[in-house]
């Protein structure tokens, strides 16, 4: 098969993995040293493809790095890649998603910030500019920030459609555009937010990711703060889907790709208790949708697994049969190279690790 | 009138300024500050802004800068006016885990 790259951002730099049987892999790094990297795209659209990086240097701040070259080099814009304007009042914290386009349009890619907010570039990711209407949302002062801060860390455009885009925040819930981001709607109806008097509000939930089906734009998938959910409207209602779930606390969820693919799902004890359930490393799996999930952890270890996944941390790639990944905040990655049936561990002894991806090249 | 100052970075910045740890600089105009001199730099070296100020202006919280050796937010921050010959120094705080 053709090689496969996974990129594994960590709390202390990037590391490339390679490997050409998803067996064994060549590991590299840590590339950007020191700077935390919550953010990675691999974006396949462009030849060669473009790893595109977002880091924050504890010292030295936030930025947005590209490589043409698979890492060789990288290069960030001289103007700053990503910064908001002035009288924003407002300074960049951290990078928190970078999510290519649709491969309709070979030149947009979105980032995620904190403080929650939406840029986009239309340079293949080497510059940003805001999106001053999410921005100015009159619901904005009312987005608090959870454990890991102010995050908007999930976006989420339109295959089809260019003037739909869906975003979601920690805390916020999601908001959706369907004129091309001028305008946005919180599209939360159904999905809980168990810390507030009112269990069911308009907006403020406190969702951790959502996913989208890649064979009906409008199915999507949502692990909240306490809660699985389903949307088959694209997001205008969601419903409760945690059937054959242990819990329903969690961060990761991803998507295999195709018609065959299946939803995954990392769930935790609960909020109060953010460990795997009875110390053991339960990945599940829905071929339906998320009307219901079954065990698929063969391979995982069964006992003493008391670490977790971060929300991108979980992720695929589009071979055939699909492979899954996840990352540990205990610096493992484990793979599975048949959709799910069975894992093993990929590398180990890396810095906690915040976000994977993975891509086959050609 | 002018001052000639020395800016001094540590090693990981000097990648990010023309490969140099020192950087010798001119400040025009009646009694040039710390802020003045970063401005200046800025123009010169972009990505070296990028990392010593946020987009509003802002002093990064682990970036200390003295002027003197005195630290210049105990002082008047990037406003502490520079005197002929002066030495900036750059350090990373001690941050991280």
């Amino acid at each position: 098969m053709a090689q496969v790259m996974l990129a594994v951002g960590t709390k202390k730099g990037l590391f490339l993995g390679w490997s050409n049987d998803r067996d064994d892999w060549e590991w590299e790094g840590p590339h950007h040293a020191m700077a935390a990297v919550a953010a990675v795209a691999i974006d396949t659209r462009r030849s060669p493809e473009r790893l595109l990086v977002g880091g924050r240097n504890e010292h030295w701040g936030p930025a947005v790095f590209t490589s043409d070259d698979r890492g060789a080099s990288w290069s960030e814009d001289p103007g700053g890649s990503i910064a908001f304007p002035a009288g924003a009042g407002a300074d960049v914290e951290q990078i928190w998603q970078l999510m290519p386009g649709p491969v309709s349009r070979p030149d947009e890619v979105w980032a995620g910030v904190e403080p929650s907010a939406l840029f986009r570039s239309d340079d293949g990711g080497r510059t940003f500019a805001l999106n001053q209407a999410l921005w100015d949302h009159p619901h904005r002062p009312d987005w608090h920030p959870g454990a890991g801060g102010q995050c908007l860390h999930t976006v989420l455009p339109h295959p089809d459609d260019a003037s739909r885009v869906m975003v979601a925040m920690s805390t916020g819930g999601v908001y959706v555009t369907e004129d091309a981001g001028e305008s946005w709607s919180p599209s939360n109806k159904g999905v809980l937010a168990p810390f507030f008097p009112d269990p069911e509000p308009e907006y403020g939930q406190c969702v951790h990711k959502v996913v989208r089906d890649t064979e009906d734009p409008d199915l999507l998938m949502l692990q909240n703060h306490g809660g699985v959910f389903r949307s088959v409207d694209g997001g205008a209602t969601w419903q409760s889907a945690e059937e054959g779930l242990p819990a329903n606390f969690g961060f990761g969820i991803t998507r295999t790709p195709g018609p065959e693919g299946a939803f995954f799902l990392f769930p935790l004890s609960a909020d109060m208790s953010r460990f795997p359930v009875e110390g053991r490393a339960g990945v599940y799996r829905s071929v339906d949708g998320g009307r219901a999930w079954s065990d698929s952890s063969a391979g995982l270890p069964e006992s003493g697994f008391h670490t977790i996944v971060l929300r991108d941390a979980l992720t695929t790639d589009a071979a055939d049969p699909a492979g899954v990944y996840l990352g540990t905040r205990s610096g493992e990655v484990w793979g599975s190279r048949d959709d799910g049936a069975s894992w093993h561990q990929l590398v180990s002894h890396l810095p906690d690790v915040l976000c994977v991806r993975a891509a086959v090249l050609p | 009138m002018s001052v000639r100052v020395t800016l001094e970075l540590p090693s990981v910045l000097a990648d990010v300024a023309g490969g140099r740890r020192s950087l010798a600089v001119e400040l025009h105009g009646t009694d040039p500050t710390v802020g003045d001199l970063l401005d200046l730099v800025a123009g010169v070296h972009p990505h070296l802004e990028r990392r010593l100020r946020t987009e509003s202006g802002q002093l990064r919280r682990h970036v200390n800068v003295y002027a003197d050796g005195a630290d210049v937010r105990g002082a008047g921050g990037t406003a502490t006016v520079l005197g002929q010959d002066a030495v900036v120094m750059i350090l990373p705080s001690v941050a991280g885990g």
